[in-house]
């Protein structure tokens, strides 16, 4: 063990300082997150917290029922916040200019449309740049205004079941107001969509993480190929040390640049975009687990290759095929046919499912995902070994 | 060979594929004495002292290293030896002191004594006002210097050595010969590869000749020159009765032929060094006066030449 550390030091030493190691498992992704999220901030609409805007020139009943009920509660849920704007002139000022990402409009004479059972509408004003926010405003729109339709469906089915009699005011109150109460029969409850999917900054930020994971663990195996080429490995193989040792260092190193890759990447991500990875523990249990398994699969590979140059270049291809399947760049467990299938063939889709698992379901929810990225692990690990040893010799 | 034999090999064998590298080789190799494998690039010889060095699995044959069996996985064989690879085996990223320190480590050395022996060896190999520096920005000789310092950092009782000075400049030849034979003299047992005849005719005590993975001759040198049968040809440019003068040395029992040429007398005799002080009294007796003499001995060359029937060089 002793041997181990020291040659993975001295490994550690090298890499350091020729700045590769840092330039591939730190300054790229780092970069790379960075720009993704920018980019695709302005297609999404900016930040995760939508600003919605919303004027009431109403002032009726209803649009104090929608103001106080339907969007306070909205803004509860901390995904929108709700700005109350005096004019339609200032709102839309404030959209164009992309402070509000979307603005509802109640109209005048709203609230007495709705109680004389006149069309009424509301009205949606959206920033060009931010569709999604738009979409999402025009939901809550909807929504609302499906409600009001129910309500106006249970008096007229009430109406109806008592013909000749007109009902008082009281009672079409009262009617009302029970049926707003009730629970509408039927409804929907994105349970998956909480619990597997990351937000757009801690999406990227873990994508290029694993992503470039592979890229770093890749220093450590290939170091044995380059030692074999540049006659370094005939020395060590000539020191009172043990092949497992020599291999056991190398591993090690793949092992901890992971490790310190992946620590910086979170911690920086965290700090500087403010990615939200979830649980530490969970987290860390599912780094260990993909640096595990990259480590295994480079380890693989550069056993494949004749030299270190060859080694490198197998690596390459293969940790973009993985990580574009993966789902690194975008994700592919959404995508149709077999393709979200396939995605689970990559470590790199099991880490991020984790992390999406993580977030919904609890720490308890990472140990599917690590369990399959050390399955990968323990396979290719297992021939790496075995056909590592025919490499370290001279 | 005393009790102080530190390397002992029999029946060394190794194939690769179709190809046997090494067939049947064997020697010892005692303290203080510097053995030379001879032979041509592809003889064998690197295969061989993989072999010894625990590099390379054998298919065939043992090896001890002072008193211990070696294999491929003999931690305490390997600590006796020092090896000095023919490439150069650096980490060109580290210091020529972060590389001493880092095979001082691994050798078993604390932190102060690998710091400590490092500084030694720095300073053997003339590195020691360049040691903080990367080694990728050292001359080709501070290189080669840092390779050979490298194999002597743990104080090694058998240092093998394959073909340390290929590629190398005169001066720094030479600093190489003259550091090997001040080891040797320190007690070191050594082992050194090498295609260069004059080497192994400068520093090693015995030499071993090896051809086509075969061990075909081993001995001294001047036991090697004797399997020759030739003797030393020593040309005189004279003036006078060189006739006379030719038959009186052929008289000699020590000389085998004498001859006169136009201007000169040729002779083969057993050993010209020793001899050289008679035949000039000789000469000079019978009243001719000589203006040069040149001595020919038969070398390793005309041993491998004799042996193989080929040149070592080809």
């Amino acid at each position: 063990m002793r041997a181990a550390w020291l040659i993975c030091r001295k490994d550690l030493r090298s890499r350091l300082r020729d700045r590769s190691a840092v330039l591939i498992g730190i300054v790229v992704p780092l970069g790379l997150a960075f720009i993704f999220n920018a980019i695709f901030s302005g297609i999404s609409g900016g930040s995760n917290v939508i600003s919605l805007g919303v004027v009431d020139a109403d002032h009726g009943v209803a649009s104090q029922q929608f103001t106080g009920q339907v969007l306070e509660a909205v803004g509860r849920s901390g995904l929108i916040t709700i700005h109350t704007e005096p004019t339609v002139a200032r709102a839309r000022e404030l959209a164009a200019r992309g402070t509000l990402a979307a603005v509802i409009v109640i109209p005048a004479g709203f609230s007495a449309r709705v109680q004389a059972g006149q069309p009424a509408s509301l009205q949606v004003i959206g920033n060009a740049d931010a569709p999604v926010s738009t979409q999402v405003a025009r939901s809550i729109a909807e929504s609302y205004a499906a409600d009001l339709n129910r309500i106006r469906l249970s008096v007229a089915t009430a109406a109806a079941a008592n013909p000749g009699t007109s009902l008082p005011p009281a009672r079409i109150r009262a009617l009302a107001a029970a049926a707003a109460a009730a629970t509408a029969p039927v409804a929907v409850r994105d349970v998956s969509a909480q619990t597997r999917e990351l937000d757009q900054k801690s999406f990227f930020a873990a994508g290029m993480a694993v992503f470039f994971l592979f890229f770093t663990v890749q220093f450590g195996v290939t170091s044995l190929l380059e030692e074999r080429n540049e006659g370094t490995l005939a020395r060590l193989l000539a020191a009172p040390v043990s092949r497992a040792s020599i291999l056991g260092g190398k591993l090690l190193t793949s092992f901890l640049l992971g490790i310190i890759s992946m620590t910086v990447l979170v911690v920086a991500t965290t700090v500087l975009f403010g990615a939200a990875w979830g649980n530490p523990f969970g987290v860390a249990v599912l780094i260990v687990a993909a640096i595990m398994a990259a480590t295994g699969i480079m380890a693989l590979i550069a056993t494949l290759a004749r030299n270190a140059e060859q080694a490198a270049n197998w690596q390459s291809v293969t940790a973009v095929i993985l990580g574009l399947i993966g789902g690194t760049f975008f994700p592919v467990s959404q995508a149709p046919g077999i393709l979200s299938r396939l995605t689970f063939v990559a470590p790199q889709a099991w880490f991020l499912r984790g992390l999406g698992d993580l977030r919904g379901g609890g720490v308890a929810a990472v140990w599917t995902p690590a369990l399959a990225m050390l399955a990968f692990a323990a396979v290719t690990g297992a021939v790496a070994l075995f056909r590592l040893r025919r490499l370290a010799e001279v | 060979m005393s009790a102080e034999i530190m390397l002992e090999c029999s029946g060394l064998r190794r194939r690769f594929g179709e190809i046997v590298a090494v067939d049947g080789v064997g020697f010892g190799i005692a303290a203080g004495e510097t053995y030379g494998l001879l032979g041509p690039n592809g003889a064998g010889k690197t295969t061989t002292i993989s072999m010894i060095a625990g590099l390379l699995e054998r298919d065939g044959g043992e090896v001890t290293v002072d008193g211990e069996p070696m294999t491929t996985r003999s931690v305490r064989a390997k600590s006796a030896i020092g090896y000095v690879p023919q490439d150069l085996a650096i980490y060109p990223d580290l210091s020529g002191r972060e590389n001493l320190m880092f095979f001082a480590r691994l050798y078993g050395m604390s932190t102060a004594e690998a710091r400590r022996r490092s500084a030694e060896v720095l300073t053997l190999t003339g590195l020691a006002d360049r040691a903080g520096d990367q080694a990728k920005h050292y001359s080709g000789g501070m290189k080669r210097r840092l390779n050979i310092g490298l194999g002597l950092l743990h104080r090694p009782r058998l240092l093998i050595l394959d073909e340390p000075t290929v590629g190398v400049d005169p001066q720094s030849r030479n600093a190489i010969l003259d550091s090997v034979a001040a080891l040797s003299g320190a007690g070191m047992a050594v082992l050194y590869t090498t295609h260069y005849m004059e080497e192994a005719e400068r520093l090693c005590d015995r030499i071993g000749i090896i051809d086509h993975g075969k061990l075909i001759a081993e001995g001294t040198r001047d036991d090697l020159v004797r399997t020759v049968g030739e003797g030393d040809q020593v040309r005189l440019s004279a003036a006078g009765d060189l006739t006379r003068a030719a038959e009186s040395l052929a008289a000699r029992s020590w000389v085998r032929q004498a001859r006169a040429l136009d201007g000169g007398i040729d002779l083969v005799v057993e050993d010209a060094r020793s001899e050289l002080p008679a035949i000039l009294s000789d000469v000079a007796a019978g009243g001719v006066a000589v203006r040069s003499v040149e001595v020919t001995e038969p070398d390793l060359e005309a041993v491998f030449l004799h042996l193989t029937g080929r040149a070592l060089r080809d």
